[in-house]
């Protein structure tokens, strides 16, 4: 199921709908249920088999889909545990690759917002990616105060595992960090916070 | 001159013949001062006076942007234009004053990229000569691919090799050498921005390569100035100033909105920078877009018009100026 996500302030990102565009090579990027997009997509194109190098990782839910895309036989298939462990095999395709890759990213926030960052950073413009939200929307967010990030954020407010301070999850995202913005919500009056409330799941 | 910038008066200090075809002007500024900073792939507009005729041209400024004392810009006369170009070749001479607008960049680079790639055709080139003196300076990455007809017209050539060396690479029309642009741009590492500056044919090809083979849009920048078509004669009515004016065959609709005294915007005057995008109101007839600013969903809607260089064939236009 693709997710329907609420237009709140113009820096959140917006996701699409992976569609297969001409290119010289195709790197696919996804983790837990992303998995189904990919598998959609090859639905669609399969000759994009033939060059496509995926890197795969479970959701951090546990939805583990690469059996399902190891079916498929794509030209490359690596499973990773988590993106962190992924992160160097990305960069070096990325730093390896010419003009006309096509990079495609699904599954959650966290890891299209990365990937997007990696692909940025190896020089591409960040709407030369393609993404679709598949899967968890918890967040990634970065507290202002601190700057040390935390994964998997499912509540606002929220305690930040580097700093501890309550932050409040705001949409203003950055591109840069691939990060959510969390500021503290009770500097006026320490102590006073807000019941946490699961919406992000 | 929209934007609130005024016009600057300069001095023509050089006109040098750099072939049959080409001239390179230098303007300095009348009271002596510095002339404003501007970045690689900008231009100016060169306010004429031809004999009554007022004539307003866009042209790459092409010295290094590091260098304030003047600027320079190259004109490749058009026998069959509407006459810019020729009253530049045929008219300015140094010690001649003119006017000429702040610098304007809708060619700039993007210095994010991991490399620049240069297409240039022709009088092409001179966007660029700017554009590798700032990047030089940066100590980034680029290639200049030049196609021109043959050796003699390929304005500056020369100088550039000897300046860049083998970053640049020549290819004679004559001569049967084109640029292999599926190896060309298959080999270029991820990062890399294109910009191509030329023929309209050359630019279409070049963005139609690049596209099939999979770069992304943001990575590609092309500039054309369309010289505004000479068309039949038409009649507009100007709603906000309430005037009806005529366009002459080799008028365009801004220069006669202009000639009868009311003030418009404008930047480039070559249907490239959207500035003088103006309302149409009623339109009973066709109107001809030129210009490559709307979109063609837009340009289909009728609702707009680019009167730099588009015109209108039919009974009756009104326009929101």
């Amino acid at each position: 199921m693709q997710t329907q996500f609420d237009t709140t302030m113009r820096s959140r990102p917006r996701y699409g709908v992976l569609e297969p565009r001409p290119g010289l090579a195709h790197l696919i990027v996804a983790d837990g249920e992303g998995g189904e997009a990919v598998l959609a997509l090859f639905a669609q194109a399969p000759e994009l088999l033939e060059t496509a190098r995926v890197i795969y990782m479970p959701g951090a839910n546990g939805t583990d889909m690469t059996a399902e895309l190891e079916a498929v036989k794509p030209a490359q298939f690596s499973r990773v545990p988590s993106y962190a462990a992924g992160r160097q095999r990305i960069v070096k395709v990325l730093g390896d690759a010419h003009m006309g890759l096509q990079v495609y990213v699904t599954g959650t926030e966290g890891l299209m917002g990365q990937v997007q960052r990696d692909a940025m950073e190896a020089g591409l413009p960040h709407d030369a990616v393609q993404t679709e939200h598949r899967g968890s929307l918890v967040r990634r967010v970065q507290c202002v105060h601190c700057k040390g990030i935390t994964e998997h954020v499912r509540t606002d407010p929220f305690q930040c595992g580097h700093c501890g301070l309550n932050l409040f999850v705001r949409d203003h995202y950055s591109r840069r960090l691939a990060a959510f913005q969390g500021v503290c919500v009770d500097a006026e009056d320490p102590g006073e916070v807000p019941p946490a409330v699961e919406r992000f799941k | 001159m929209s934007v609130g910038a005024t016009k600057i008066p300069v001095v023509v200090t050089e006109v040098v013949e750099v072939n049959s075809l080409i001239k390179r002007f230098r303007f300095v500024r009348e009271d002596g001062g510095e002339m404003p900073g501007f970045s690689g792939g900008a231009h100016t507009v060169v306010e004429m006076d031809d004999g009554g005729t007022r004539r307003l041209n866009a042209y790459s400024l092409m010295s290094d942007p590091a260098e304030r004392s003047g600027y320079e810009i190259s004109v490749r006369r058009d026998d069959t234009g509407r006459g810019g170009s020729l009253f530049m070749h045929r008219h300015v001479k140094p010690g001649m004053r003119m006017l000429i607008s702040p610098p304007v960049n809708l060619f700039g680079l993007d210095l994010r990229a991991k490399k620049h790639l240069l297409i240039a055709g022709g009088i092409g080139i001179t966007p660029f000569i700017a554009q590798m003196a700032q990047l030089n300076a940066l100590g980034a990455r680029f290639e200049l691919h030049y196609a021109a007809r043959d050796r003699e017209l390929g304005a500056y050539m020369t100088e550039l090799s000897a300046r860049y060396g083998d970053r640049v690479h020549r290819y004679y029309d004559v001569e049967g050498q084109a640029i292999d642009l599926p190896a060309l741009l298959r080999g270029q590492p991820l990062g890399t921005h294109l910009y191509v500056c030329g023929p309209k044919g050359m630019i279409a090809w070049v963005l139609g390569t690049a596209g099939g083979m999979g770069w992304p849009k943001g990575a590609l920048h092309s500039e054309e100035f369309l010289a505004p078509p000479v068309g039949q004669p038409f009649t507009a009515e100007l709603a906000v100033s309430g005037i009806t004016i005529s366009v002459g065959a080799a008028q365009s609709l801004l220069e006669a909105i202009e000639a009868a005294g009311v003030e418009a915007p404008y930047l480039c005057r070559g249907g490239a920078c959207g500035q003088c995008e103006t309302r149409v109101l009623a339109a009973e007839g066709e109107l001809l877009h030129h210009d490559h600013w709307l979109t063609d969903e837009q340009k289909a809607a009728c609702g707009h018009i680019m009167p730099c260089v588009s015109r209108f064939k039919g009974a009756r236009l009104v326009i929101e100026r």
